[in-house]
């Protein structure tokens, strides 16, 4: 049984701002990810407010510029499915086709994926951790199989969950926020929070503010996008390492490349190191080499998990393999 | 079913609540016919943007197999409580409890979804389908009869939450491919290792239905 908490459902979005200005009130979307973090105590609820009455959230559109506004009430299925997503951004339909299970993807909404709470065997169990106000991480020196090889800064070792969050970095949407003070615009790349910055906190989003729309801008001209993701079983789990792709091609010459892992570390991991290989070069057999190396040059294993630096090496030259190839190594 | 379910509540009261208030018939497959009134009215949960204290009791509309149910429960009462507990429909059952076995798998609106993870607040008004609404009278329907024909089972528990997702891949897909059926299978665990079989009962299962 979850714990006690109120409950709202305004139909309007001001309400819901004001709301979430309640001490402990926590935003229900699909509801997957805040009622297990409820019920495991993860996360302390005493007002859960339901963006379920807000019916303008929900839907996918195309905007002026040829890019696609998405609602953040739409479900994670929709926006596998969607022809204008599977169209222009084949990776995001990807990567979202990749999330839990079919059951959480015909619930969970896209905004409630960019938020969810990370996963780490110690944070969802019952170890009182730094990022739950405890005073250490226990997978820096404990169990750490599943857990960060970039950007932990031996601070919290936890990896980002979401399957859409890398793709959407990598192709530069943002998404727009109401709260009580100013309505903002945000870029996914800067929505989540490094350990080294903020070891509690998820997202720079502050209390009272709701992520409404994603929003990505048009396709660059012939984009290559493609999101891949390894695990340790087929049915649902979360990345050991995973990619997503977003280059802007010339001919066969990569001119700009953006590349985001995923099951890599505590936020979305753009590999700047990779993507500077890249843009720029024609995807021979040397550059792909060249390239895999640079992303994981930077990679600070764990005593448990120095299989995922070949894991993502291997994973990224094939990556690489497809580009322009329609998909086919 | 309707047996076991009659069974239960007898045994375990559930009847005897007295804060259950049902419209028409509570015990499942025969209510719908009684409900005169129409089933669009407000959202009671929702009236001006009231807050609903914690443990307070709200009246909760649900649609389930056809019929309608108006039931007292708080905010955080999981629709897989509130059906299995509150109305008396235990075929749906529970696993883990979070999200992760698929024992509790219903349709919302056709679509296949955790009843653990659902609060039933959040599903006031929306078509729920749980195994009890796959039968045809005493008859199995045809998911549950391609399930019984290939023994794709062995102890049964996670079989009601199986069907239902082969029942919601089936309904969005006429003929899955065998990727489709194990995609469609894979927010469901079975324990004893059935899997085979519930994948060959899927491919029947689709063929049944359009025959």
């Amino acid at each position: 049984m979850l714990p006690k908490f109120s409950y709202v459902r305004p139909d309007k979005l001001a309400q819901a701002v004001k709301h979430l200005e309640t001490d402990k009130a926590v935003i229900h979307a699909g509801g997957t990810d805040l009622l297990g973090c409820l019920r495991e105590r993860i996360m302390d609820g005493d007002l859960l407010v339901s963006l379920g009455g807000l019916k303008g959230l929900a839907g996918i559109k195309e905007t002026a510029d040829g890019g696609l506004s998405i609602g953040a009430l739409t479900t994670i299925t929709e926006v596998s499915e969607n022809r204008l997503v599977r169209d222009k951004y084949p990776g995001l339909a990807q990567g979202a086709a990749e999330v839990a299970s079919p059951q959480l993807r015909n619930q969970g909404t896209l905004g409630g994926n960019l938020c969810q709470k990370p996963r780490c065997w110690y944070f969802r169990g019952e170890f009182h951790c730094l990022r739950k106000g405890g005073g250490l991480c226990f997978a820096i020196k404990g169990e750490n199989q599943f857990h960060a090889i970039f950007g932990h800064d031996k601070i919290c070792a936890i990896t980002h969950p979401s399957d859409t969050a890398p793709v959407l970095v990598a192709l530069n949407a943002s998404v727009d926020v109401v709260g009580p003070a100013v309505n903002r615009s945000i870029a996914v790349e800067d929505l989540h929070v490094p350990p080294a910055e903020d070891v509690r906190a998820e997202t720079v989003l502050k209390r009272g503010e709701i992520i409404t729309r994603i929003t990505i801008p048009a396709p660059a001209p012939n984009l290559y996008s493609s999101y891949r993701k390894i695990r340790a079983r087929r049915s649902w789990d979360f990345a050991l390492a995973g990619a997503a792709l977003a280059f802007a091609m010339d001919g066969d010459r990569v001119s700009r490349a953006n590349v985001v892992l995923s099951g890599a570390a505590p936020v979305p991991w753009r590999s700047t190191a990779m993507e500077e290989v890249l843009s720029g070069s024609t995807l021979t057999a040397e550059t792909i080499f060249r390239a895999a190396r640079a992303a994981v040059a930077e990679a600070r294993p764990l005593a448990g998990n120095q299989y995922k630096v070949e894991m993502f090496r291997g994973m990224l030259e094939e990556e690489l393999r497809k580009v322009g190839k329609g998909g086919e190594v | 079913m309707s047996k076991d379910d009659q069974d239960n509540r007898h045994c375990e009261g559930y009847t005897r609540r007295g804060f259950i208030q049902f419209i028409g018939v509570g015990a499942g497959v025969v209510g719908a016919s009684l409900i005169s009134q129409p089933f669009n009215g407000p959202v009671l949960a929702n009236e001006d943007d009231q807050v609903l204290p914690a443990a307070s009791m709200v009246k909760v509309r649900l649609k389930i197999n056809g019929n309608r149910y108006e039931v007292l429960a708080e905010p955080r009462w999981s629709l897989l409580y509130v059906l299995r507990e509150i109305i008396g429909q235990t075929g749906t059952k529970l696993g883990c409890d979070r999200g992760e076995c698929g024992a509790c798998t219903v349709l919302i609106d056709d679509l296949p979804r955790y009843a653990c993870l659902t609060l039933a607040v959040e599903v006031e008004n929306r078509e729920i389908t749980t195994v009890e609404g796959l039968m045809n009278g005493e008859e199995l329907g045809p998911v549950q009869t391609a399930f019984a024909e290939n023994d794709a089972f062995q102890c049964g528990y996670c079989t009601p939450g199986q069907v239902m997702a082969v029942e919601g891949l089936l309904r969005k897909v006429e003929s899955p491919s065998a990727d489709e059926i194990r995609s469609g299978c894979s927010g469901n665990l079975c324990r004893c290792g059935a899997y085979q079989n519930i994948f060959a009962a899927a491919d029947q299962a689709a063929r049944l239905k359009k025959s």
